[in-house]
């Protein structure tokens, strides 16, 4: 089947079977390596990307949920890579192997949205579907919270610029 | 590890390789990282150095024209960020402008010699040669820098990049513009070398922002699950029933021909037996290779072990145990049979460690391709140097004709240790004539084709006179051995003289006064039969000490004595545990300096904790023997006595790893080794069920997340001595540290990892019957 939507803001058409999930026309088809294949069931969160702005598992979303949906991966979420999530994560040199990374930051990104200050139970609430097998935990919830701080209040862009 | 040397010095040999005088002409393959500083640097693939008139005083690292330093990594990059590490070590001895500094993460070639990343060994087997390499560098810049300045040599100082003399000064990528060095070091010249003095280094021990960061923010950073070529088709294997022995009998493809975009499968033909009774679907995409190899039916006679459980492995392990023949000793001090025999009391326990798999988060993957007589392999691996001739073979051809091109990993955890996964790659993209073909398994085929950990029997032996001091020790450990079954050759020799595989037993040959000790490693048969034994995180360091650690404690409060008064007491740094320079210099004292550290900063004794609370503590050596990061741990736990669920509160560490070259890595390192500790202590462990692991994917293999993460305090020694590994040392004390803390705060003692909520209430439960 045919669908259209819109990945970083720029329109584009996919023809693949209905049930591909998201995550293989993200890497493959349209070379957004960032997203990451984990599990394959949702629930290790490396795949997660925003689609209308809400932290979605990209590797459990077939594309025929996807007509006119508006799609954001890690390379959309700042043009410079300057998201203030991203500048915590560096700040707090975060990333070890760095293969959950991407998913990471685009959960703690609608976090932040969510939470604009979030407590330590937001953050174990919210973070805990994302799994880190180098274990950075502690030093995600630091940068959480700093990005939080450097957050613009009230911002809600959902990720999308 | 001189050992692994030895070794390396021997394929050098084989390969007509002797490392002298040698030049690099051509700019090296691979990738890279530097200039890190802006968000926007990203890692190149494929890429060669900038320009050219580098200035090669080695192999290991250049200078440019324009100041660049190059330095060339043979490790892999899998989260330790060993590049930033060994690049800070020859960019001090250099005298570089840290600024200027790049890395390129180097594919396969045997000019590099031996390429492995694992036992915490990156930083302390390049210490020395990364020191004289960047002495080098600096020897020709002063050298040269002075003729420049109408100078001598003497009369000159290199800082930052810059030689200068008299109050004049010159870069040191002038004096390459501009003087066009060319002299090169043998290993034997460098070694003659001066080396900075301590008081000298301007980056060693300093903060510094890992060069592999930035890439990791943006989505940038390539992974060998990231690597595309022109006209690739995807790959996915149909999984045998059994690791070894499967046979296809036949294979139906009706229903995988109605999946959109299936090309065909292969029966893969290996000659190299590691992946006997593999199928492998091709399709144009991933998607669909998934679906078509979940529609092909595969008849197989399966292995002979497909019936095998975990219980069945464990009671092979008891049964070997329990023959006086068979292992080999590590430690096998005359008399200590006698002095078990007569000892006044005598304790004497079992331990068991279940199965853990590494479920490193990228799943296993490789592209490979035919290029002229030559074969590309495209994939992440931690030692290249091991399975590039197993590569070979499958394929038939030479070693020569066989390269890895390295990427990143997305974790290693020594999973990659063991290439068995790049084998079908290589051998499918074979059978369609060499066209590239990138090999996927989804999760559950990764689990199913993972090295595990091999399930552990130890048994520790304990003997007291009537004075209550130890007299004599014993402890056997039986498990899977992953030396024996992928790297013979690397094996230790015992005490008998017989091969042995240190990292099955590594971590019980301690450095405590236990009068006349054996240590006895098995190879469990049963285990290697079933499945393939992997190293895994901090291999048998992350299991002996549960045993030897939880033992101690055992003894300790059955003669009522404080558990850290009493392994202090055995730390005393006598005959074989006083250590030897350079790498245990010190011995058993440093590892009683951590044990009293740790128990000063928790007010051991000394603190009030509410009901079912309390702390525990271990100590380690961390990795190995001949290469101590001497460890102590403390967790706090508290006990839910209706539920069983035992919850970490606080961890401590406490760790002397002589020099420490990048602190904020070495911390990183260390807290995930502690919550690997934590989650291989409470959360994670699998069983194997008709010869294969019964967990699949996180619906039933369940490691620690981000609201199991205590809060943790770590410190490291102040140290100028050579320095050691911290990729595994935090693992290795925590489960010990964990189960001690249960004893303290209920009472009751558990001797089976992982610990789990039914396992507390059936001790807790007996513990109030009894």
């Amino acid at each position: 089947m045919t669908i259209k939507f819109e990945v970083n803001g720029k329109p584009v058409e996919i023809d693949a079977p209905a049930d591909t999930p998201l995550l293989w026309v993200l890497r493959d088809d349209l070379d957004l390596t960032g997203t990451k294949f984990g599990c394959g069931i949702g629930e290790c969160g490396a795949c997660t990307v925003h689609v209308g702005g809400r932290a979605t598992r990209s590797c459990i979303t077939p594309i025929s949920s996807l007509e006119g949906a508006s799609i954001t991966t890690i390379e959309g979420l700042d043009p410079q890579g300057n998201h203030p999530v991203q500048e915590a994560w560096r700040n707090q040199q975060v990333p070890q192997c760095g293969y959950c990374q991407s998913g990471q930051i685009m959960q703690a990104v609608t976090l932040l949205n969510d939470f604009p200050n979030p407590t330590d139970a937001d953050i174990d609430g919210v973070m805990g579907g994302s799994l880190c097998r180098c274990m950075t935990y502690i030093r995600i919830r630091k940068a959480i919270k700093e990005a939080a701080v450097n957050m613009p209040g009230g911002e809600t862009s959902n990720g999308q610029n | 590890m001189a050992r692994i040397e030895q070794i390396a010095a021997r394929q050098d040999g084989r390969a007509g390789l002797s490392r002298r005088g040698f030049l690099l002409t051509a700019a090296g393959a691979g990738f890279m990282f530097g200039f890190a500083r802006k968000a926007d640097a990203s890692q190149v693939y494929p890429s060669s150095l900038p320009g050219g008139g580098m200035f090669e005083p080695n192999i290991w690292c250049a200078i440019g024209p324009d100041g660049t330093v190059n330095v060339n990594v043979i490790r892999a990059e899998m989260g330790q960020h060993v590049g930033t590490a060994l690049a800070r070590i020859i960019a001090d001895e250099m005298e570089a402008d840290w600024d200027k500094v790049k890395i390129t993460q180097v594919d396969t070639d045997p000019k590099w010699g031996l390429m492995v990343t694992g036992g915490s060994w990156s930083v302390w087997m390049t210490w020395d040669v990364f020191r004289q390499a960047g002495a080098a560098a600096r020897t020709v810049m002063i050298e040269e820098g002075a003729k420049l300045l109408g100078t001598t040599p003497a009369a000159c100082s290199a800082h930052n990049g810059v030689v200068t003399a008299n109050g004049k000064s010159i870069s040191y990528g002038d004096i390459v513009a501009r003087s066009k060095p060319t002299r090169s070091y043998t290993p034997e010249e460098m070694a003659k070398l001066p080396l900075k003095p301590v008081s000298e280094r301007r980056l060693i021990g300093k903060p510094v922002a890992a060069l592999d960061i930035p890439s990791k923010t943006t989505g940038a950073a390539i992974y060998g699950i990231d690597a595309k070529l022109e006209g690739m088709v995807y790959g996915r294997p149909k999984m045998p029933p059994t690791r070894y022995g499967s046979k296809v009998v036949s294979v139906d493809d009706t229903d995988a021909k109605k999946v959109p975009g299936y090309l065909r499968y292969v029966v893969l033909e290996d000659p190299s037996e590691t992946v006997p009774g593999w199928v492998v679907v091709l399709a144009k995409t991933y998607p669909a290779a998934i679906r078509a190899t979940d529609a092909l039916k595969v008849n197989w006679t399966a292995g002979k072990t497909h019936s095998v459980s975990e219980a069945q492995i464990l009671d092979r392990g008891r049964e070997l145990i329990a023959k006086k023949e068979g292992g080999t000793y590590v430690f096998d001090d005359k008399g200590t049979e006698d002095a078990l025999h007569a000892a006044h009391n005598l304790i004497e326990r079992e331990y068991i460690c279940a199965s853990v798999a590494h479920y490193q988060l990228e799943p296993l993957n490789a592209l490979a391709q035919q290029v002229g007589d030559t074969w590309e392999i495209h994939t992440g691996n931690q030692w290249q140097s091991l399975f590039l001739p197993v590569i070979a073979k499958a394929l038939q051809v030479p070693d020569s004709k066989v390269i890895m091109r390295t990427y990143l990993l997305g974790g290693g955890f020594g999973r990659r240790l063991n290439g068995d996964y790049a084998i079908p790659a290589a051998l499918v993209s074979k059978a369609i004539g060499g066209k590239p073909v990138k090999l996927i398994l989804t999760r559950s085929d990764d689990m199913m084709f993972d090295s595990i950990r091999s399930p552990s029997v130890q048994k520790v032996q304990v003997g007291l006179n009537a004075d209550d001091k130890i007299v004599a020790m014993r402890h056997d450990a039986a498990a899977g051995w992953p030396t024996e079954v992928m790297a013979a050759p690397f094996m230790s020799k015992g005490a008998d003289g017989k091969p042995y595989d240190q990292f099955a037993i590594a971590g019980a040959d301690h450095w405590y006064d236990t009068g006349p000790t054996q240590i006895r490693a098995i190879s469990n048969d049963l285990a290697k039969e079933t499945f393939r034994p992997g190293w895994l995180r901090s291999v048998s360091s992350g299991w002996t000490p549960w045993a030897l650690e939880s033992a101690l404690d055992e003894v300790a409060h059955a003669i009522k004595q404080d558990p850290v008064a009493f392994r202090l007491s055995l730390l005393t740094a006598t005959g074989r545990n006083a250590g030897q320079a350079p790498d245990s210099t010190g011995g058993a004292k440093r590892q009683a300096a951590v044990l009293q550290r740790l128990a000063d900063k928790i007010g051991w004794g000394k603190t009030q904790l509410p009901a079912d609370t309390a702390l525990g503590v271990a100590t380690t050596f961390g990795q190995e023997r001949g290469m101590p990061t001497w460890t102590a741990a403390a967790a706090q736990v508290h006990v839910d006595r209706k539920t069983g669920v035992v919850t970490c509160q606080k961890l401590w560490l406490v760790l002397d790893a002589g020099t420490i070259i990048d602190p904020g890595g070495a911390l990183a390192q260390t807290e995930g080794g502690a919550l690997w500790g934590l989650s291989m202590a409470l959360f994670e462990g699998t069983e194997i069920e008709n010869g294969t692991i019964r967990a699949r994917n996180l619906h039933n293999y369940t490691p620690a997340r981000i609201g199991d993460t205590p809060e943790m305090d770590v410190e490291f020694i102040d140290s100028t001595e050579k320095p050691m590994g911290l990729g595994e040392p935090g693992v290795t004390a925590i489960a010990p540290a964990i189960g001690n803390a249960i004893h303290n705060a209920v009472g009751v003692r558990l001797r089976k990892l992982p610990i789990r909520p039914q396992d507390v209430l059936a001790a807790l439960r007996e513990h109030h019957t009894s």
